[in-house]
């Protein structure tokens, strides 16, 4: 039997439908056999008295559209319909060209994710699993092409197309390399015919996706990946020997010409993936992650053009006010603010392209996108973001993009403008053939008719009238009230007389033929009738009633995004503190009653009786003013601390991945703390680049940085490295006889690549590792060791002596007191702990005496934290140093002042209270070593960051902040539907967790959300 | 720095120099007694006596008044020292764990969820490295907690200069340590997470919870049922394992953190009647008034912690002594710290004093408040008449760094030695550098 398609208006539209029934196409492919007769079609059609949007820019009203063979021959409002074409009437309605998404893995599998990559406790992977002649890396697979993985899949090219799409991007989701993406239209063709350009674009994430491969395990990796790759295919051009055929490479060179398009998916990894980009001569298009008008003006410093998804955060349920407590205020925020991003880039004048990528539900892109255009995009952007913007940056715009004679007939047939939230898109047509979306309201039925029916008992007629909703009345002499429906073909009236029980209906069910309708019926009592219906008069069309809308009530976007942040960042001040006790840290010691003087972020004087005009002045009486507290060893403000997957990681730098919306940075200024040097973690021998910051609260990466200070590295003996914690462990070194041949080769192999490199010897591959550790050899970089017994201690200071340099910090160095004259003799400085040990084997003889012994014999010495929470007692800890070995007070203050400076070399702008140095200064309330000592007041460069009267304005903002949203939140669940309800419902509001790196040394006292970098990638996992 | 190691030692030990902690040999009886005078003494109820004295003899404490003149006992004078009683930890895992990375000397946890039985007394090492340095900073009794399950077994009290864990038990199996399943709602793939990715058990963790917090009700229901019972035809073991519980002979020690595990554990208290301490407590500021109303005290488990939230007050672990003290709840400071070796309790006390509470309550919170929380609160935990003197002589402020210096601690009137490895390493090292 035939399966008849219901199919609507119009004659020359229902023959359309029958087409598709027959599944014939009006593209045909040459190289293919026919099985049955040729059935060759034109596909030539007119589409009159349309209102078409021909791009955003461009409305004809009353115009013609003319399309034959797939393709566009004409668009204008002069244009007479030819006379052999199909002619579709569309008055009253509009046609835009159909979206393009570039952002899209359309009719490619994802590859399924085998749990792998590094784990501390488990063997190591540590070459690549895919076999064949590609590269080391799993994660960098530059030779995937997508046009070679497509399948054209017709359930969800339907789901794209029922949303306004034509053309897609795609490419497979998966790698730091992802290899190219091709681009297709959703046509329900084959492949062949559905292909438009087999390479568009090649792919980049800062994501290792399924690689089972443990290097990199951490985004600092990730970058090193993406860097020395870029390296190593330059190199490759060069056809080196040694390396034979490396068809990654091979592909990553033949990509490069192509858009290159990187996933970042967050506003930092922006800035992380553009600043490699930068290096490397490349301008990535960026797929974001929806949070970036968070920091748009370094967003439009990127000079990139984005791609930018609308899925928006569920809003959290308030009804628990014991579970909504564990909601964080920048979740709670960005949940109302995330529809403003595409309205951000536009206000910022940044090029961006719209995505389905990333919705829950595609059925939500509508909505989502109408939120974002009531939050601030225009419609004209909008249109603009789906369809010329894209095939501009994809470079198919000779193709697409647009309603223009000679590109692809992709356009969308709709019942009004595109975004209004009544809309309906009736048609979706890709390459010249139809799709039907929504098609029943394409004829209005609504209006006035003359039914007349033929009874047993005669005839009977109504004057009926069809309403909004499916409401008919029917009047002959009473008014009845009934229902109808009308699904483009069909119709169905029914209507009831009397009331409960017995109530009786009469149903009639017909076809429609235009404006005449005939069926057949049954009344009340069972008889059967038949009836037409004559249209008497059409309703007039309301015009779309426009909601009035509320003005938008929002929170305002703060630096950092997240509690203590502000709308404004502290700024620079001429400050007077007056009449402090002033712990120097220089040779002038402790000056009782004493003024500083801060001008453009320096100490412009100290003395007695100093004044200022315009200062702020701070009454120090009965308080004590100390240099910024500098921790030697710190893990706070990045996104990644250990790139623990091998034992080498000199190219990972933590410079590539800090994270300036860390709390602890606020914390932490709380507890007097300025500048912290951020450690790689001691996963490894030779770890990561290290990064001196300075606590400025509300900065961006690049502000953190402590500007012009040496660079460091982190190196790390022992337990970890040997991975004692393992049963398993398969990476080498596995005793410390090993770590030390570590040391050995990795130098040896670096002072060889040195030698070559000078020598120019042809075909040398650049190698970041070995870069590092050439510079430690030539004295530019130094090195901050993790160390705690004796005999590594020694054996690492004799591998730098055969080397020719010093080791700078010994850090941890427990054991230090044991070998305190070697370590003189050699000259290292030592960061250790106050009190630590007996948490692991390597530290069962620490004793807190360590800093005072290695003071005694010569050593500086200082104290570091390596902990978020001790940090904030960094002058406490120091003021252990006085009951553990009995160094004198001032002395204390130095290994947390003046002591790490020198071993960081800033001595000559930190660490102590002089003239012409950084205003870094912390107001105390106390003798700054005592336990009763509260830092009031804390400077970085002459900006008060961190305030204890401020503190609490910005304690009572927070809850003002909070109890506002939490407020909104529940009104939006009370009113669902109305403005500000959020598309994605309501879920039970997940603890907001702070992810807080370590170096996996020891334990933590974080509290009870604290949390791993590795347990918030399992949290985030979909 | 002053280092004033004054003469009283009594005839029983003698300071030699550089010994292995092998030969710290633990003190034997009080056999004279000893009057401590012109000191200021911090009672630990908040009292401070000024130019105090205190007199001790066969272990107890006799006399606490205003220096005066005393007759038959040896007396020392220590004037501009302070004296405070020994300090208590409230939650300890010394003695049960030597080194925690190394497996083969950690005896914290047992298999097995209900393990009402388990004594962690039994396992207590007299000899650990870490005791002698507790000491030292002002540490004199600590109550040893097993870990593990859900019942972990049963705490003791003990007092740290002992040849041997019956020496050294001061109140034994003195609570039952319940850790509360946590019902923090969790999020994400894989129905919340484990270290390194460990799978969770699908479906709702806190109806998981809420399930195994049941299960420990009925286990206490029938638990009473055989309380109740006149004689037995089998003995359960875990049964009579908590019949302490239902005499007050124990406390139902609930190791939980937020409002809704304590609202469950205040629930335990009513169905049951027991004598219920929250540990952990880190949430226990937002229902202070709840938990005063109820009697129910708190061990804040490790006060130098950061904040729960990052929307939180910067300061609240460290005020949150302040506002427990501020309802009328009855509450102990500890140090849980696993790096320190939990040796710096007294500077919890001391950031708690610098936050919001009197030097005196926060002395309190780490003597006697610990004393009644554990049980022990009629022998010891402050320095008055028929208490076990336990006692410090500190040369300044014992809960600041800069002044917290020993000079001699006596624990139930024997004066302890003060050497521990620390210091014996540190002496051997001077040796070798010939530091004076």
């Amino acid at each position: 039997m035939r399966k008849r398609r219901l199919s609507p208006p119009g004659r020359a539209l229902s023959l359309m439908g029958l087409l598709l029934a027959l599944k014939v196409s009006t593209l045909a492919q040459s190289t293919f056999p026919v099985n049955g007769v040729a059935d060759p079609k034109n596909g030539y059609y007119a589409f009159t008295n349309a209102t078409i949007v021909k791009d955003a820019q461009t409305t004809l009203s009353n115009a013609t559209l003319v399309i034959r063979d797939g393709k566009i021959v004409s668009v204008g409002a002069n244009i007479a319909a030819p006379k052999d074409a199909v002619v579709v009437d569309c008055k009253g309605k509009f046609i835009y060209p159909s979206f393009i998404d570039a952002y899209s893995d359309y009719g490619i599998t994802a590859p399924t994710r085998t749990f792998g990559g590094f784990n501390f406790n488990q063997p190591a992977q540590i070459t690549s699993n895919q076999k064949g002649a590609f590269g080391w890396n799993q994660a960098i697979r530059a030779d995937v092409e997508g046009a070679k993985l497509f399948n054209a899949d017709e359930a969800k090219a339907k789901t794209l197309r029922d949303i306004g799409f034509g053309t897609v991007l795609t490419h497979q989701k998966d790698g730091i390399a992802r290899g190219t993406g091709a681009v297709v239209t959703l046509a329900n063709e084959k492949e062949n015919l559905v292909l438009l350009k087999e390479k568009a674009s090649a792919h980049y994430s800062l994501n290792k996706g399924v690689s089972t491969q443990s290097y990199p395990s951490s985004m600092m990796g990730v970058i090193a990946l993406l860097r020395q790759s870029y390296i190593d295919a330059a190199w490759y051009k060069s056809n080196p020997a040694k390396e034979g055929t490396n068809l990654t490479l091979k592909a990553w060179n033949d990509n490069q010409s192509l858009p290159q398009i990187l996933e970042a998916n967050d506003k930092w990894n922006v800035l992380r993936a553009d600043r490699v980009g930068d290096e490397f001569g490349v301008q990535y298009i960026i797929k974001a992650g929806g949070n970036e008008y968070q920091r748009i003006k370094e967003m439009a410093e990127t000079k990139a053009a984005f791609i930018l998804p609308l899925n928006y955060p569920t809003a959290m349920d308030v009804e628990d006010p014991n579970d909504i407590r564990f909601t964080g205020l920048d979740d709670m925020k960005h949940w109302e603010l995330a529809p403003t991003n595409a309205g951000a880039f536009e206000k910022a004048n940044i090029t961006f392209c719209l995505t389905t990528s990333d919705l829950a539900n595609v059925g939500d892109f509508f909505a989502n996108l109408r939120k974002a255009i009531e939050y601030g995009l225009s419609e004209t952007k909008a249109l603009e973001a789906l369809t010329k913007t894209p095939a501009t940056l994809l470079g198919i715009a000779d193709k697409t993009g647009s309603l223009d004679a000679g590109k692809l007939a992709n356009f969308l047939v709709t019942s009004g403008p595109i975004f209004q939230e009544k809309t309906v898109v009736f048609q979706n047509w890709v390459q010249g053939r139809k799709y039907g979306v929504k098609e029943d309201g394409w004829n209005d039925v609504k209006g006035t008719y003359k039914l007349a029916a033929n009874t047993a008992t005669g005839a009977k007629s109504w004057a009926v009238e069809l309403k909004d909703g499916g409401v008919a009345s029917f009047v002959a002499g009473d008014t009845l009230t009934g229902k109808y429906t009308y699904d483009g073909k069909l119709v169905k009236l029914s209507f009831t007389e009397g009331r409960g029980p017995r109530a009786t209906e009469t149903v009639m069910s017909g076809v429609a033929s235009g404006d005449v309708w005939n069926g057949a019926g049954r009344d009340g009592a069972g008889n059967k009738f038949t009836w037409t219906a004559t249209l008497e008069k059409a309703a007039v069309a309301k015009a779309d009633s426009v909601r009035p809308r509320q003005p938008l009530q929002l929170g305002k976007v703060t630096f950092p995004f997240l509690a203590y942040g502000t709308e404004e960042v502290a700024k620079q001040e001429t400050i007077l503190i007056k009449n402090a006790t002033v712990w120097t840290s220089e040779k002038d010691g402790k000056l009782e009653g004493t003024d500083v003087l801060v001008i453009g972020g320096k100490i412009n004087k100290i003395g007695k009786n100093l004044s200022a005009a315009g200062a702020k002045v701070i009454d120090g009486t009965g308080k004590h003013l100390t240099a910024g507290i500098i921790d030697e060893h710190s893990h706070i403000a990045a996104a990644s601390i250990n790139e623990g997957a091998q034992s080498v990681t000199s190219e990972v730098r933590i410079s590539d991945n800090l994270n300036p919306e860390d709390i602890n940075i606020y914390r932490q200024l709380s507890g007097g703390v300025t500048t912290s040097h951020i450690l790689h973690g001691s996963a490894n021998t030779i770890g990561g680049q290290t990064q001196l910051i300075k606590l400025r609260w509300g900065g961006s990466d690049e502000d953190l940085k402590f500007k012009g200070s040496d660079p460091f590295i982190k190196f790390a003996l022992g337990e970890n490295v040997k991975r004692s914690s393992s049963s398993a462990n398969n990476r080498f070194p596995d005793s410390r006889m090993g770590v030390e041949q570590v040391l050995n080769d990795a130098f040896q192999r670096a002072k060889d690549y040195e030698a070559a490199l000078k020598a120019k010897k042809p075909g040398v591959r650049r190698d970041l590792e070995l870069d590092a550790l050439v510079e430690i050899m030539n004295k530019k970089r130094f090195i901050t060791m993790h160390s705690y017994v004796q005999s590594e201690i020694t054996a690492a200071l004799r591998v730098a002596e055969k080397f020719g340099f010093r080791i700078n910090t010994l850090t941890h160095i427990l054991e230090g007191y044991k070998v305190a004259d070697k370590m003189k003799a050699h000259g290292v400085n030592a960061s250790t702990f106050s009190d630590w040990w007996q948490y692991k084997m390597e530290v069962v003889d620490a004793i807190p005496y360590n800093a005072a012994i290695m003071t005694r014999v010569g050593l500086n010495v200082a104290i570091n934290s390596d902990d978020a929470e001790m940090a904030r007692r960094l002058n406490q800890e120091a003021g252990k140093i006085v009951k553990y070995g009995g160094v004198s007070e001032e002395e204390a203050l130095k290994m947390v002042t003046i002591n790490p400076a020198k071993m960081l070399h800033v001595d000559d702008k930190v660490g102590s209270i002089k003239v012409g140095k950084d205003a870094d200064l912390v107001l105390w309330s106390n003798n700054p070593l005592s336990i009763y000592a509260v830092a009031e007041k804390t400077i970085v460069d002459g900006t008060l960051y961190f305030d204890r009267e401020k503190d609490k304005e910005l304690r009572a903002a927070i809850q003002a902040e909070r109890t506002r949203l939490i407020s909104k939140l529940a009104a939006a669940k009370r009113t669902p539907g109305a403005g500000g309800a959020p598309a994605g419902g309501f879920g039970r509001p997940r603890p907001r967790y702070e992810v807080i790196q370590a170096c996996m040394d020891h334990l933590h006292s974080h509290g009870l959300l604290a949390i791993t970098e590795e347990e918030a990638e399992l949290l985030n996992e979909k | 720095m002053k280092r004033i190691f004054f003469t009283i030692l009594l005839g029983s030990w003698v300071v030699t120099n550089v010994s292995a902690q092998e030969t710290v040999y633990p003190a034997s009886a009080q056999n004279e007694t000893i009057a401590l005078t012109n000191a200021t003494v911090h009672v630990g109820n908040g009292q401070v006596i000024e130019n105090g004295m205190v007199v001790f003899s066969k272990g107890k404490i006799t006399e606490v008044k205003p220096t005066a003149a005393v007759s038959g006992a040896k007396v020392v004078d220590c004037k501009g020292k302070h004296i405070y009683p020994g300090l208590i930890l409230s939650q300890s895992n010394v003695g049960l764990v030597e080194v925690g990375s190394v497996r083969a000397t950690v005896d914290e946890n047992e298999l097995g969820e209900l393990n009402p039985n388990i004594r962690s007394l039994v396992a207590y090492n007299t000899d650990s490295k870490v005791t002698n340095t507790l000491r030292n900073n002002g540490i004199l009794l600590a109550n040893i907690v097993p870990g593990g399950g859900v019942l972990s077994g049963s705490s003791s009290v003990v007092q740290l200069d002992a040849w041997n864990w019956e020496d050294a038990a001061y109140l034994p199996d003195n609570a039952i340590q319940f850790r509360m399943p946590s019902l923090m709602l969790r999020g994400g793939g894989r129905g919340g997470f484990g270290r390194f990715g460990a799978q969770q058990p699908a479906g709702d963790p806190i109806k998981r919870a809420l399930d195994q917090i049941e299960s420990v009700k009925v286990f206490f229901r029938e638990a009473k049922a055989y309380y109740e019972e006149a004689s037995h035809e089998e003995t359960n073991t875990k049964y009579e394992a908590v019949k302490g519980l239902f005499t007050k002979k124990q406390k139902l020690f609930v190791h939980c953190n937020i409002v809704k595990e304590m609202l469950v554990a205040i629930d335990f208290a009513r169905e049951f009647g027991f004598d219920v301490v929250i540990v952990g407590g880190s949430e226990s500021f937002q229902i202070a008034d709840l938990l005063k109303q109820n009697n129910i005290a708190v061990i804040l488990e490790q006060m130098h912690s950061l904040p729960t939230m990052v929307d939180d007050d910067v300061d609240q672990p460290y005020k949150t002594p302040a506002a427990l003290q501020k309802a009328g709840v009855l509450f102990a400071i500890n140090d849980d710290d696993g790096n320190t070796r939990q040796r710096n309790l007294a500077f919890n006390a001391g950031t708690a004093a610098a936050y919001g509470l009197s030097k005196e309550e926060a002395l309190a919170a780490v003597s006697l408040n610990a004393a009644k929380i554990l049980g022990v609160g009629d022998k010891t935990g402050s320095i008055e008449a028929g208490k076990d003197a336990n006692i410090l002589v500190c040369d300044g402020d014992l809960l600041d760094m800069r002044s917290n210096l020993i000079l001699n601690a006596f624990i139930q009137g024997r004066e302890i030695n003060l050497t521990d490895k620390h210091k014996q390493l540190y002496e051997r090292y001077k040796y070798k550098y010939g530091l004076k």
